[in-house]
């Protein structure tokens, strides 16, 4: 009786603009928003693919979607996500080998993927422009 | 293998497709920075090279594999109620599947001296995704 009114008045914290958000924590949540968002983008990749090869008409229509403006912004939205799940995977296999574990060293790395993840999509919306 | 030995298995099927995905997409980054096609024949014909044909099919039967494994963390850690948390595994589950079959397929048509090898290696998404599936 005592151990389930605790549970019920068990103070529940979900206030996600207060919850301490440390740099390995983003790092780790952008790296799991970032593999659902390809994993939604593989059918339109399979696609794109299967058209592409399909016969002249439809590598022609392929490249036409390519070049629509919103399938860019997309584009430029994946380089990111690919970028930032690369590089952070990168990182949770050197982890696995021992390598960065350090609280110090955890967190600078975490700080380079979650910067440095962000400045490759710019590069790639400078080359698309 | 019991099935305890399943949470480490997809552990080590996601490091491993990890590095593969990783050095296929690296590589054909560079191709299209590097040598990109400029007509249909020259992309039909670059798809069409055994090594790539083979190095491809392997990529897309890593790639679901590995959103496969991602995907089913992701749900197992959110989903709440086991009704939804099962409807949304199987229905994942059904979509990469299909997916495979669809990538099979489009593979398959591309004439190449080891379209065996391709059809063996494309299978490989399909295999893969049913043992997970029953762990």
């Amino acid at each position: 009786m005592n151990s389930s009114m605790n549970k019920k008045n068990r103070p529940i914290f979900m206030n996600l603009l207060q919850i301490r958000m440390p740099v390995v924590a983003v790092l780790s949540f952008a790296h799991r928003v970032s593999g659902v968002m390809m994993c939604v983008l593989i059918p339109f990749l399979i696609y794109l693919l299967d058209l592409s090869l399909r016969n002249e008409q439809g590598y022609a229509q392929a490249l036409e979607i390519l070049r629509h403006p919103f399938v860019k912004f997309m584009a430029v939205l994946m380089v990111w996500g690919l970028a930032h799940h690369m590089l952070a995977g990168i990182r949770f296999l050197l982890i696995d080998a021992d390598i960065g574990v350090g609280r110090d060293s955890a967190r600078r790395s975490a700080w380079i993927i979650n910067v440095g993840g962000l400045i490759v999509p710019i590069i790639a919306l400078l080359v698309l422009l | 293998m019991s099935w305890r030995a399943h949470g480490s298995r997809a552990w080590l099927m996601q490091r491993v497709s990890a590095v593969y995905l990783a050095v296929y997409i690296v590589m054909f980054g560079l191709y299209l920075l590097l040598d990109a096609p400029t007509s249909y024949p020259a992309w039909r014909e670059w798809m069409g090279l055994p090594f790539i044909a083979v190095a491809t099919s392997v990529f897309f039967a890593a790639l679901l594999m590995h959103a496969w494994v991602g995907l089913r963390d992701v749900i197992m850690d959110y989903a709440r109620p086991p009704v939804i948390r099962f409807i949304l595994l199987t229905s994942v589950a059904l979509g990469l599947f299909a997916m495979g079959l669809w990538v099979l397929r489009v593979l398959m048509l591309i004439p190449t001296p080891l379209s065996i090898v391709t059809v063996a290696s494309g299978i490989l998404p399909l295999a893969t995704l049913v043992h997970p599936c029953t762990a």
